[in-house]
């Protein structure tokens, strides 16, 4: 295996993976510009699982698109540091950034069948996706396929190799794309929804083996989702989204048992939980909606959807240390860390 | 309304050994092939009970909602609502006892009509009261469902996901129906945006002492809303039971891996591990004995031979074995 990871991997330790500063993303829309990213910072470790959680609109899949560079000609992409390995993003050549993806970078996409080419075999994209990057024989990197095929747990791997994306489910066919993302050994995978469409049973398989498999090849992924369920299941660390900012980062654990932003509490109080929601009784919905990003957002996102503004909120929050490694965008912050406020108003059964 | 002159049935839905098969393919050169969405399907909600019905995509769950509708004929048995067979039943009389609310607000509004016209168009269609009278209806429905009146103007285009799926609850629900199919409601939408909606669905089943089937995949959402549950596997239904008895003692080994599987946000307890294998076999060639013996961690060698039926589970000594919690479940070994 270690004859297929990258030559120049660096050493030093003690840089993050991939630090991403002050990163905004501006889609130019027919009422004006859409700030879809506005100033998020975050980083991620060697071989860690960072979960970005976030609703829908709050920026995550363009954050997702930024790192890969693939956002549509029109966005505007501006940063104070975008570094991955050593290499800036910023300034990164188009051929540079080809080379980057795909063998040091790879991403799953939510929907397989739109991520795979209808018209060529398994075996033979799996295989490109290797030979487009390394000098390597056909056989060796039909060996690969195979084995990696076999490792995400596909049966009759040599006979799958021959098929067709539509001859395979969902679930196989997600497997697929893990199996193409991890051809090159990458650094880095950007796991984009990589299980919403598929059944509650088979996102069980899949979470495993991903999880397995990147702690086996050691690789770090930026796992993009909304649902809580799957972030508390697998997650390292975990950013959470709101209007194009990050507006908390914490460890799993910080987050679930001391989250520390107003808005991460009533994600956590508006989903049913088994054991601590009583069964119907009334969810402790978030009332209103997120703000249009079009035009600039004044102060905290949040304020107006938030029980506990006051004038201070007009004002922007900064992200603020609330413990070791878990930050938190909002004014009160201190006093919500306390693990007593949100475990107060839980309905206990 | 118009039923509640009638003796009402204890049950807003019988569903009496329903089949769905579906012709597949069949040309010159290949056989056809059967499948069988719907196999034997026997199920009764209780008025004013959500009956939850769950399982994974292509069991057969939205294929019952169709027959329930109208959309489709079923190949076999009989659907009863409020005690009277609806098979071959008018159409729009069928429309004023059953309405649907479906997964996805985009889709299931007409983006050429305002708000207005959308929830009015039933009203329309059966000729109830003047147009002065509609109107009136219209606004309160809206009201209802906490959209404010000037919404009444705008096009499903100028709202957000969850304010669709409000216009969609209430132009199902300003015939006053008694029986509301929800066909995976909010799941669609935003979990901040789903609670607001699970809450006035609760709210709205009081209010009008509605009956609702709820075919969702949520399990948590399921958990807090359904009164019983039903598990659906490859068209047939393998367990069912009031909530207690599905979440707390669930029989079926597919129903307990429904069930580890499901991911509740607590940290530090990990993907569990399920051991189903791969996904749910070719429905067109189902397996033999029992449908689930392929994946199931505890199958045995009469498994593959004898299907099991679906019965009555023995309730423990002492308990009131009464009808309204009888448990059902297909398993040799359950």
């Amino acid at each position: 295996m270690s004859n297929l990871s990258s030559a120049e991997r660096s050493t030093a330790p003690a840089s993050p993976l991939l630090s991403v500063k002050q990163l905004r993303v501006d889609l130019p829309v027919a009422k004006g510009t859409l700030h879809a990213v506005r100033g998020i910072d975050f980083h991620v470790e060697r071989g860690e699982m960072l979960c970005l959680v976030g609703e829908s609109g709050c920026g995550k899949s363009m954050t997702s698109l930024a790192l890969m560079g693939l956002l549509p000609r029109k966005a505007q992409i501006n940063a104070d540091c975008l570094n991955f390995d050593g290499v800036d993003l910023l300034t990164v050549s188009e051929r540079e950034r080809s080379n980057l993806r795909g063998s040091r970078m790879a991403m799953i996409f939510q929907e397989p069948m739109t991520a795979l080419n209808p018209a060529y075999t398994l075996g033979n994209q799996l295989c490109e996706a290797l030979r487009r990057h390394q000098r390597v024989s056909r056989k060796a990197a039909h060996d690969r396929a195979l084995y990696l095929l076999k490792r995400v747990g596909i049966s009759a791997a040599e006979e799958r190799m021959r098929q067709y994306p539509h001859q395979l489910s969902g679930g196989l066919r997600q497997r697929v794309m893990i199996a193409m993302a991890l051809m090159c050994e990458p650094d880095l995978i950007i796991a984009d929804e990589p299980t919403t469409a598929l059944d509650v049973t088979i996102q069980a398989q899949i979470l495993h083996l991903l999880r397995d498999l990147q702690q086996e090849f050691g690789t770090a992924v930026i796992f993009i989702t909304h649902d809580l369920g799957v972030v508390a299941r697998i997650a390292d660390r975990v950013a959470v989204m709101y209007a194009g900012e990050v507006i908390e980062t914490a460890s799993a654990q910080a987050l679930f048992h001391a989250p520390s932003h107003p808005y991460t509490q009533g994600l956590l109080r508006c989903i049913p939980t088994p054991g601590k929601t009583l069964p119907g009784s009334r969810l402790q919905a978030i009332p209103g909606v997120v703000p249009s990003l079009i035009d600039k957002v004044e102060g905290c996102a949040f304020c107006n959807r938030c029980d506990q503004a006051d004038q201070l909120c007009h004002t922007t929050p900064p992200l603020q240390t609330v413990a070791g490694g878990h930050l938190s965008r909002c004014h009160f912050a201190h006093l919500l860390a306390n693990p007593a406020t949100i475990h107060a108003q839980e309905v206990t059964l | 309304m118009s039923s509640a002159a009638t003796p009402r049935d204890p049950y807003a839905l019988e569903l009496c050994a329903l089949s769905k098969t579906f012709k597949l393919g069949g040309s010159m050169l290949h056989k056809s092939r059967t499948l069988k969405a719907v196999n034997n399907v026997s199920l009764r909600v209780p008025r004013g009970q959500v009956m939850g019905l769950v399982g994974e995509s292509g069991c057969g769950k939205s294929t019952l909602a169709k027959i329930l509708l109208g959309l489709t004929p079923p190949s076999a048995g009989d659907v009863l609502i409020n005690g009277k067979a609806i098979i071959n039943a008018n159409q729009k009389a069928l429309a004023r006892h059953i309405q649907p609310i479906f997964q996805d607000p985009y889709s299931s509004l007409n983006p050429r009509q305002r708000i207005a016209q959308i929830v009015g168009l039933p009203l329309r269609i059966h000729a109830i009261g003047t147009p002065k009278e509609q109107a009136v209806k219209v606004e309160e429905m809206l009201d209802m469902v906490g959209l404010p009146k000037r919404a009444a103007q705008q096009y499903p285009g100028q709202m957000s996901g969850g304010q669709r799926q409000r216009v969609a609850i209430a132009r199902a629900l300003i015939m006053r129906p008694d029986l509301v199919i929800c066909d995976e409601p909010t799941s669609a939408l935003d979990v901040s945006v789903q609670a607001q909606i699970l809450n006035l669905l609760l709210d709205l089943k009081d209010e009008f002492g509605l009956t609702y089937l709820f075919i969702s995949h949520d399990l948590a959402v399921v958990e807090h809303l359904a009164d019983r549950l039903a598990v659906m596997y490859l068209g047939q239904i393998v367990e069912e039971g009031t909530r207690e008895q599905i979440f707390t003692a669930p029989r079926h080994p597919y129903t307990q891996a429904l069930l580890a599987s499901a991911l509740t946000p607590e940290p530090g307890l990990g993907v569990p591990d399920i051991g189903l294998g791969a996904g749910q076999p070719d429905p067109t060639q189902p397996p033999s004995g029992c449908a689930f013996h392929p994946r199931c961690p505890v199958a045995q060698p009469t498994c593959s031979q004898q299907e099991p039926k679906l019965s009555a589970i023995p309730q423990a000594s002492g308990s009131a074995a009464s009808q309204g919690n009888q448990a059902r479940v297909a398993c040799h070994f359950a």
